[in-house]
């Protein structure tokens, strides 16, 4: 019985436990955090009003805790409510930053880019999206029926219809991609 | 039995358990007719291909629809939550689904209230949640892709999607990544690690890699990460020892490569029927390996 609790029990400093799943987003005063939680709630998203952590240096007194993997999806709300956070940032390590390196690999006619744990491929000669790989939400299959087989230039972007951090990592590299494709 | 967990991208499909069959090039469970895109559909067709080679024992699956919004996945957590005790299998598979800590943590409680716990195997967001849950250690392999593995590596980061530079930036340096994952206990027992090589790492440790055949294109294609979990999970429910299942995955997966010689163009769904006689390929290659050992 014993061992079975501390086998379930999150441990410390480190992003694992019951909070890990969870983000905040910060404002730069309390009336936009009053309207983003309004509207938040409003649309049934499980979201708090807390006090900031020490690590954030920036914005008001308060910030809202909210599903960190539904991160695109609540941008979205909130965009087009006109309201735009300072940061968005995973509570239990607000310093860290999404990821800023891409890996590239040239099949000769076909390109693929990598941004962390997504990778989308696409024909050079037709700019036509050809694959998407990797990943672990399930919009990343929705994304990659949606997308593939368009090209660069029609293909909606995940972050008009992805919902999750894997759509947040496919919008990257999709830029990453366009840039190189880019005349 | 193998049970196969995860979700299909159409936000109108039910939750859906049943024996999954291949038909037509399609999976189908309970009457219904699901294509085998990317995700959790390719892991259970594979899984399927495999058993039929194997064994001719029965994929069950449970399925539901979720494009991204976490409801779908909710359902099924609620669902094995409540009533994975009426089940019994030897192996489960948990793949894409939401990544949801506390809904991750119930479903692990229900399996290890089981009179049988059945050897885990984790992939896609359910490894997510498991690595954020700080529960990796009770699963059994986890089997990453080579930025999922520098995720498990970074004891900060809640998603890839956040995993540190410093990490990140070097594919190449998979044994300190595995050291890395195991000191801050985010691995499980064994890692199949998919990449140029797949890794196979057991206890903090590398003590395989597979190499051959190259086939190099398999990486673009969505979906030839969950084949390999597929077959994995096909094996281990065959009875075959876990790492040199894990082996054999690797191996297997590389054949469909060498076999159907697709483009980066190359959809998922048309690798599937190459399962069966990859499987025969690897299993030459690894019993000639065997003898090159005894020898």
């Amino acid at each position: 019985m014993f061992r079975f609790l501390k086998k379930l029990s999150p441990r410390k400093n480190t992003a694992s436990g019951a909070a890990s799943d969870r983000g905040i987003l910060v404002f730069e005063n309390t009336s936009e955090v009053i309207q983003a939680e309004k509207r938040l709630k409003g649309l049934g998203f499980p979201i708090a009003v807390k006090g900031p952590p020490p690590e954030i240096q920036k914005g008001c007194d308060l910030v809202i805790e909210f599903p960190l993997m539904e991160k695109l999806t609540i941008e979205r709300h909130l965009e087009a409510a006109g309201l735009h956070p300072l940061a968005v940032v995973p509570v239990t390590a607000p310093l860290l930053e999404p990821v800023s390196l891409f890996h590239t690999k040239d099949y000769g006619r076909y390109l693929m880019v990598r941004a962390a744990n997504m990778k989308i491929t696409v024909d050079k000669e037709s700019l036509r999206i050809v694959n998407i790989s990797g990943g672990g939400c399930p919009d990343v299959p929705y994304l990659a029926d949606r997308l593939v087989g368009q090209s660069l230039g029609e293909a909606p972007q995940p972050r008009e219809i992805g919902h999750t951090l894997c759509g947040y990592a496919l919008q990257l590299a999709y830029e990453e991609l366009c840039r190189r494709c880019s005349p | 039995m193998l049970a196969v967990v995860g979700t299909v991208p159409d936000a109108s499909f039910p939750l859906t358990c049943g024996r999954a069959r291949l038909k037509m090039g399609r999976l189908e469970v309970q009457g219904v007719s699901v294509p085998i895109g990317r995700g959790t559909p390719a892991l259970a067709a594979a899984a399927v291909a495999a058993m039929e080679r194997l064994s001719g024992g029965d994929v069950f699956v449970f399925l539901v629809g979720d494009v991204g919004r976490g409801d779908g996945s909710r359902v099924l957590y609620r669902f094995l939550a409540e009533n994975l005790r009426q089940f019994s299998f030897s192996v489960m598979v948990f793949h894409y689904l939401q990544p949801d800590v506390d809904w991750h943590n119930k479903v692990l409680f229900a399996v290890d209230a089981l009179p049988q716990r059945p050897f885990l195997i984790a992939d896609a967001g359910f490894m997510y949640a498991a690595k954020m849950s700080g529960q990796a250690p009770a699963y059994d392999v986890f089997t990453p892709d080579i930025g999922e593995m520098a995720f498990l590596a970074d004891e900060r980061a809640p998603h890839p999607f956040y995993t540190r530079g410093f990490i990140l930036h070097d594919p190449h340096k998979v044994p300190e990544l595995v050291a890395r994952a195991y000191a801050h206990e985010d691995a499980p027992r064994r890692l199949v690690i998919k990449g140029e090589t797949d890794h196979i790492a057991e206890a903090g440790r590398i003590v395989a890699t597979v190499s051959q055949p190259v086939w190099e294109p398999m990486e673009a294609i969505g979906g030839t990460g969950d084949t390999l979990t597929g077959i994995l999970g096909a094996l281990c429910a065959s009875g075959k020892d876990p790492l040199d299942a894990c082996r054999m995955a690797a191996l297997t997966n590389r054949w469909i490569g060498f076999l159907a010689r697709p483009t980066p163009a190359t959809q998922v769904a048309e690798l599937i029927p190459t399962v069966p006689e990859a499987l025969e390929q690897a299993r030459k290659v690894a019993a000639l390996q065997e003898g090159d050992k005894r020898a």
